[in-house]
């Protein structure tokens, strides 16, 4: 097929550099993907055979993409800050640990703490996601097309959350100023958690989320929203009995 | 005539004390438990319960002023690519800035750069201005991940991983609103005014095994140069070394009970953990059991106050110290110059530890933008680098007496306790006596 009537994605598929983690180290993926500095033409990687390895593609601050062919251990795309990861498989734990920028896409299944910390960016896993999904996150945007385990969103203080399926117990326990948005059902709502009305701005705000995630066939107005009450905010003895 | 009982002279409580009253109406009154910063304020077993023996016949001291004793450090040659080598055993423990002021960071990262060591960065992430004038910077990675940014990552010189501080073992934070400034606020990812709890635990690792693989990512994502530290409060520290060892560190800080913190409860440091002194012994026991005594750097930190404790902390197998509270007073906190201030805030000179509401009269810890005038970076620099070295002459004065031309030959064997107590916790004979309770004598 001549180059020219390729797709983009089909052409930087054909020149992707390829990493064979049955061949090759993790030390030498990762240090590789450092190396790249700003309009480099390397721009696809393909990472083979990661059999639940740590930390693969950790660190990663240029706006390259990288298809991990297979299922990884924890932390894989840590601190993403700029690249377009998909890994082509689950996840353990710690999946795009304080994300900068950029996107991270599960095809399969999450492992506890996805997204922690996040600061920034897109992490959208297309099946469920286990406990603590979102915990400490601080800015950044998560999709989980299956449902999330408990105590998700702890702690969580900006971005948004949508779950288009069902929610574990004690969520968004102690939140600050994150968005909630869940589809189906919610085991339980954590300390100073409520549900709370879906205005035009949010209808406008989850539909821009479920568009960049790429979901399709469900409309924004089947979600709740849930968020902070505030009453933790500022210490009062009289709420005591939240802590 | 009527009989009359001898007037007597009135008796207060042991127990019921005059502070101890004090709190139960302040608690009754407010409905909130006391939070303050800096560390313990009872009297613990401390340094001072130790003495050096020094040199007569059976050991042969060293000339002072002439013979070289050697002060220098390197931490973190475990597994890094690009240790830290200090020229003296005493660090800037990590304060953060949020907790102190923009000028205060950078005095101290002055201070520390003029005596060759490093600083800390610290729960509000790291700043240019302690970027910028510390040669050597040690960059937390708290549970809390405020201002946690890996491009801030690679600039530092080390990674602490930090799991728990002397003050509060097990314990999180509490910044109260007020001291929220646009700029805090920011740097933190939370709204302007309230009350900022820290977290008590990593949110995406729930134990040593975890730690493991979380010490490898902070080395992938920094390409295996920087040495990572791993700060436990002292609480266990026989376990939590050897799991810090277990896990990777190149480096194990254990912050005794003495240590300081920015805000938490009363209750919390006056109760929880151990002395600096009861925490020693059992780290150095864990390294030198799994045959890493000295490959796996120590520091200890909390109460560190001159270079008799310096020395006395090396001597027992340390490898350095840290101080924190100490620094902040050589900047100038606490001056009694500022006590006409200190007294309007209920307080006086050498007491005030109400850090996290931002009035701090010495400029210090306070983002008040009037009060951080007060802190001049140079000349607080200038003095905090006068102290370190001070420290040092005096650690290095001891070692000469006691015949060591490096402060790090110091050895147990060079001290003897003044008190059971001390002996237990130090492993050291009581003064006169073979006798090191707990053990069998020589």
């Amino acid at each position: 097929m001549p180059a020219t009537t390729m797709s983009k994605a089909e052409r930087d598929q054909s020149h992707a550099r390829v990493f064979d983690l049955s061949q090759q180290s993790l030390r030498e993926l990762n240090q590789a993907l450092h190396k790249l500095t700003p309009g480099s033409n390397e721009t696809a990687w393909e990472v083979l055979n990661p059999k639940g390895s740590h930390s693969v593609a950790v660190g990663v601050d240029q706006p390259v993409s990288i298809d991990v062919r297979g299922s990884v251990g924890y932390y894989c795309a840590g601190m993403n800050d700029g690249a377009a990861i998909t890994v082509h498989g689950s996840a353990g734990p710690g999946v795009g640990e304080n994300m900068m920028s950029g996107s991270i896409v599960i095809k399969g299944d999450a492992s506890q703490y996805a997204g922690a910390t996040g600061r920034g960016g897109l992490l959208v896993i297309e099946g469920n996601a286990s406990s603590r999904c979102g915990i400490s996150m601080k800015g950044i945007d998560i999709v989980v097309h299956g449902n999330i385990g408990h105590m998700s969103a702890f702690m969580a203080q900006s971005g948004n959350l949508v779950v288009l399926g069902d929610a574990g117990d004690a969520l968004g326990d102690s939140i600050y100023e994150a968005r909630l948005f869940v589809r189906g059902k919610v085991e339980s709502l954590g300390a100073d958690c409520i549900a709370k009305e879906m205005r035009p701005e949010h209808i406008e705000l989850l539909q821009g989320l479920l568009d960049k995630a790429g979901v399709t066939g469900v409309k924004a107005s089947e979600f709740k929203r849930y968020g902070s009450a505030r009453k933790l905010y500022n210490f009062n003895i009289d709420n005591a009995d939240a802590y | 005539m009527t009989y009359r009982n001898p007037p007597t002279t009135p008796r207060k409580s042991a127990t019921f004390d005059d502070y101890t009253l004090s709190e139960i109406r302040r608690a009754a009154a407010t409905g909130i438990y006391d939070i303050r910063g800096a560390g313990a304020k009872r009297k613990l077993p401390h340094f001072d319960d130790l003495l050096f023996l020094g040199a007569s016949i059976s050991r042969y001291p060293l000339e002072g002023y002439r013979e070289r004793c050697d002060t220098s450090v390197v931490l973190g040659s475990r597994h890094a690519r690009k240790p830290i080598e200090l020229k003296i055993p005493i660090t800037i423990a990590g304060m953060s800035f949020g907790s102190l002021s923009g000028p205060a960071k950078e005095a101290l990262g002055r201070g520390a750069t003029l005596s060759g060591t490093s600083t800390t960065t610290g729960d509000g992430g790291m700043t240019e201005e302690e970027r910028g004038h510390s040669k050597q910077l040690v960059y937390q990675y708290l549970p809390s991940r405020y201002g946690m940014n890996p491009r801030d990552l690679r600039r530092a010189d080390a990674i602490e991983v930090v799991v728990g501080q002397g003050a509060k073992p097990g314990g999180g934070g509490m910044l109260l609103g007020q001291k929220i400034s646009d700029r805090v606020a920011e740097m933190r990812t939370l709204p302007k005014g309230i009350d900022q709890r820290s977290a008590s635990r990593h949110p995406d690792w729930t134990g040593p095994d975890d730690l493991e693989i979380k010490i490898l990512e902070l080395r992938e994502i920094t390409d295996w140069e920087k040495p990572i530290y791993v700060k436990v409060g002292g609480a266990r520290p026989y376990y939590d070394t050897a799991l810090a060892v277990k896990a990777g560190a190149d480096v194990v800080v254990v912050d005794g009970m003495q240590g300081g913190t920015a805000a938490t409860q009363e209750v919390f440091i006056e109760n929880v953990g151990q002395p600096t002194l009861a925490c020693i012994r059992p780290a150095v026991q864990a390294l030198q059991d799994l045959g890493m005594h000295r490959k796996v750097q120590l520091i200890v930190s909390g109460g560190i106050r001159n270079g008799a404790d310096v020395a006395k902390a090396l001597a027992l197998g340390v490898d350095a110290v840290s101080i924190g509270t100490a620094a902040l007073v050589a900047l100038g906190d606490n001056d009694p110059r500022w006590e006409a201030e200190y007294s309007a805030l209920g307080t006086t000179a050498g007491a005030y530890d109400d850090w996290h509401e931002g009035r701090d009269p010495a400029g210090i810890t306070t983002q008040d933008p009037e009060l951080m005038k007060r802190v001049d970076p140079i000349a607080a620099g200038r003095r905090l680098a006068n102290y370190l070295k001070v420290m040092t002459l005096e650690a290095q004065t001891i070692a000469r007496a006691c015949g060591k031309n490096s402060l790090h030959n110091l050895e147990p064997e060079d001290l003897v306790a003044l008190s059971i107590e001390a002996a237990a916790m130090a492993g050291v004979p009581l003064a006169g006596t073979n006798w090191i309770p707990g053990k069998n004598g020589f």
